[in-house]
């Protein structure tokens, strides 16, 4: 039990499979994978390899049709009724009747915290995002970049261990993206929580993730597990040689075969 | 409101069977309050006594049915020329627009039968145009609204194309408004349909001719002839019924080449 | 923004003054018998009046009808007409509301169960439409008789209650269709949110649910005020209770060869009438302003 502790996410063999009228979907099949406590694991691959349904599995969105699942040691339908894990979607979701505050202390709300106590830790969770002076906006009136950090601080509401992150940075511009990437780095870091993040952008799995994990379609299936081994992830290693490199080995892998690089012709 | 957009998706027998089912159980309740309990004061009859009354009077039930459904279409049809006319006006010009938009928000919501005695008087009350007017007037404000609606629906990427295309404002039209419209006009055709028949019956009720159904039923119920009154109203159903599939295939007919 | 809610005004204003004049225009331009097609000499009644009578009978000046509200109502020193207007218009504005909260009440109940449960929708969303195609008279003199009765038998249920469950006919299948509409409106994201959270039924009804459906609830409301207004109006005349503005159009108007510009009186008074109860519900809206953020134009 003390050896789960230890481990957010198991899946051995996982597999899903879509009835559907033209013939059945394998959007997922023979998922291994461990992530560890702590660690930001990103999920990449070209449309239709699965990485959002494997996100779904791991939040009890959708059931495994084959395989076990395990979050931190439980079913993944135990760990959602436990409440082990935040999640965060592409749109940032935020309910457009409430504001700032109302949306962060949603799930607090839900669950039955104190008003004060919400008052308190929505304070705390606005400041952490940078939105403290916001608080009182309604989501219309919020950029889409400030509206996925209202939907970020929300998912950390209730400190979880586990973060589950569905290309929430995919409707931005590469400015506010690279901005809110190194936040999240920054907050994933001082909290200490596992993180699950789907994503199109190479360079952003690079820079966020401990390993990144690479999926292909048709079936859908994991086809390669990179270590990224960078050390502090600031605003220098982007220029970084290391990095470039891990970037290319990534494609590599989504290619499916070695990248001819500009300055080796 | 489409039935089809509010319904959820599920196997395609259980769609059919559940109304089924209710519908059963509904004429059980009905036949055990009236024939078996007999506790059903006399104003409601047998569903029995209502399909012999049918069967009985299926002629003169037809009569009047076709002078209300006639009626009704009438209304319909013009109803339907002057709303299409006057939302092209409104789409294209601001100031018919603001004139109109607060008259059609008010006649929406004002019991438009309350003048049908007056159109009886200006139009004497052996006309039946007392009862066609109130049904043009029913029918025109949801297909001015959907019209309008569906005028001013364009996507401006669209737009964008024809403008950069150099089409004329008549090539615009047929090749892009028209067709982004009907759609539309077709949604509003399928409300306008129920309304008009309710509206041409209802105004019956205020005076003109001693013909149409709602006269019929009116009378009847008055009289205590339960039976009969509830015969007409079988054949009140059925045109509002009729005009409503025919208006709904219609529409789905057409939408089916138009992704909306 | 305030100065285009007041060109809005002036325009709206300018239509009203609009339609006035295409009436008095007519009224002097148009045939005075009115434009009959095909009519047969000696056949009173025969043929089709394409265009209506413009005499003053038939057709009374604007200025009139606005006179004839503000003279006695059936002569000699019985008080102008427009207070039995306007004291029979509240009375059926009072049913009619009576019968929009029995309205409401019923549709919101059968809006809730149908979103809970699809096989609950399937079986009665059909028969909730068709039962808009039955003509209400029908079902007048039923509700009355067991009005009656339920009244003979001791508990008190007096006349106007039955033309408030008959006005209730009217207004509860917009609420029911808005309701369950409104429920289901809720994305799939805000959706797998509330998954997410572990919650069940009832507070994803409440914190989820019924605030999206607003946009959808506050049309339906109008709706069903003013369908209540009509209801209330037919079931009146049906019933034959006194008191309201239905009898009083159908009275009246039996007057209308002797005393022309008189039916108008209730007529301004049933239209009246729509507008404020329609007007109350939009009130109602103000109130719920932050629910209805990011609607597209209802």
């Amino acid at each position: 039990m003390s050896d789960d502790a230890r481990i957010a996410v198991r899946a051995a063999g996982v597999g899903k499979i879509f009835p559907a009228k033209a013939g059945d979907v394998v959007a997922l099949t023979e998922v291994d994978l461990t992530v560890s406590a702590g660690e930001f694991v990103s999920l990449i691959g070209p449309s239709g390899c699965g990485k959002s349904t494997l996100l779904r599995l791991i939040a009890d969105l959708d059931a495994a049709t084959s395989g076990e699942l395990e979050v931190f040691g439980k079913s993944a339908h135990q760990a959602r009724i436990d409440q082990d894990y935040g999640i965060a979607f592409q749109q940032a979701g935020l309910l457009p009747w409430r504001t700032v505050a109302g949306n962060i202390e949603l799930p607090l709300e839900l669950h039955g915290m104190s008003r004060a106590a919400r008052a308190a830790r929505v304070a705390e969770l606005a400041e952490l995002v940078g939105l403290t002076d916001f608080v009182d906006r309604h989501p219309d009136q919020l950029s889409g970049g400030m509206q996925q950090r209202v939907a970020i601080a929300r998912a950390l509401a209730e400190q979880p261990r586990l973060l589950l992150m569905d290309e929430p940075f995919g409707a931005l511009d590469e400015m506010t993206r690279e901005y809110l990437q190194s936040e999240l780095a920054r907050i994933a870091a001082d909290t200490g929580a596992a993180v699950v993040f789907v994503t199109h952008s190479i360079p952003e799995a690079v820079f966020l993730s401990d390993r990144v994990v690479v999926m292909s379609p048709r079936p859908g299936r994991i086809t390669a597990i990179l270590p990224t081994d960078l050390g502090e992830r600031d605003e220098a290693l982007r220029e970084s040689p290391a990095y470039f490199e891990r970037v290319t080995a990534v494609r590599e892998a989504l290619h499916g075969a070695p990248v001819e690089r500009a300055n080796e012709r | 409101m489409t039935l089809d957009r509010t319904l959820r998706p599920g196997p395609a027998w259980v769609r059919v069977v559940a109304p089924i089912v209710v519908g059963v159980l509904i004429l059980a309740l009905w036949m055990l309050v009236v024939d078996v309990l007999r506790i059903a004061p006399r104003a409601l009859p047998s569903p029995v006594a209502v399909v012999n009354e049918i069967v009985l009077h299926a002629d003169i039930i037809g009569e009047d049915m076709a002078i209300t459904a006639t009626n009704a279409l009438i209304g319909l049809a013009v109803g339907t020329i002057v709303a299409i006319v006057l939302a092209g006006l409104a789409a294209a010009s601001r100031p018919i627009d603001g004139m109109l938009a607060p008259l059609v928000a008010a006649i929406a919501v004002i019991p438009i039968v309350a003048i049908t005695p007056i159109l009886n008087t200006m139009y004497g009350a052996s006309s039946q145009f007392g009862r066609q007017s109130v049904a043009a007037i029913a029918a025109f404000v949801p297909i001015f609204v959907n019209v309008l609606r569906g005028l001013r629906q364009t996507d401006p990427v669209h737009r964008d194309l024809m403008r950069a295309s150099a089409a004329t404002g008549l090539q615009t039209f047929r090749a892009l408004t028209l067709p982004a419209a009907l759609p539309y006009l077709l949604t509003g055709l399928r409300i306008a349909s129920s309304v008009a028949v309710i509206a041409a019956l209802v105004a019956e009720y205020f005076g003109g001719p001693a013909d149409g159904i709602g006269t019929a039923i009116a009378t009847y119920a008055k009289s205590g002839r339960a039976a009969l009154a509830f015969a007409y109203v079988a054949g009140g159903i059925a045109i509002g019924l009729a005009l409503f599939l025919v208006t709904s295939l219609i529409e789905r007919l057409v939408t089916r080449r138009t992704p909306v | 923004m305030r100065s285009k809610r007041s060109t809005a005004a002036i325009w709206g204003v300018l239509g009203v003054v609009a339609v006035l004049a295409i009436w008095e225009l007519y009224k002097l331009l148009g045939p005075s018998e009115g434009l009959v097609v095909g009519a047969v000499d000696g056949q009173t009644g025969s043929g089709v009046m394409l265009l209506p009578r413009t005499n003053d009978r038939a057709m009374p000046h604007v200025w009139d009808m606005v006179a004839r509200l503000f003279q006695s109502a059936s002569g000699g020193n019985t008080p102008p007409l427009i207070v039995p207007v306007v004291t029979a218009a509240l009375t059926t504005l009072g049913i009619a509301a009576a019968g929009w909260i029995i309205g409401v009440l019923v549709g919101a109940l059968l809006g809730l169960v149908m979103q809970r449960w699809r096989l609950a929708e399937w079986g009665l969303l059909p028969w909730i439409v068709v039962s808009q195609t039955v003509p209400l008279i029908a079902f007048a003199p039923l509700v009355a008789s067991i009005g009656t009765q339920i009244d003979r038998g001791g508990t008190p249920w007096p006349q106007w209650l039955s033309v408030a469950v008959i006005a209730s006919y009217l207004a509860f299948f917009p609420v029911a269709v808005g309701v369950l509409r409104g429920l289901e409106a809720p994305d799939r994201i805000h959706l797998d949110l509330m998954r997410s959270y572990a919650v069940g039924y009832w507070p994803t009804l409440l914190r989820l649910r019924l605030p999206a459906a607003v946009p959808h609830l506050l049309p339906a409301l109008r709706l069903a005020a003013a369908n209540a207004v009509v209801g209330a109006v037919v079931a009146e005349v049906s019933i034959g209770m006194r008191g309201g503005i239905g009898r009083m159009l159908i009275q009246l108007a039996g007057q209308g060869s002797s005393d022309p510009a008189a039916p108008w009186g209730p007529t301004l008074g049933s239209i009246a009438l729509g507008l404020v109860a329609a007007g109350s519900v939009a009130l109602l809206g103000i109130g719920l302003k932050n629910y209805r953020r990011g609607e597209a134009t209802a």
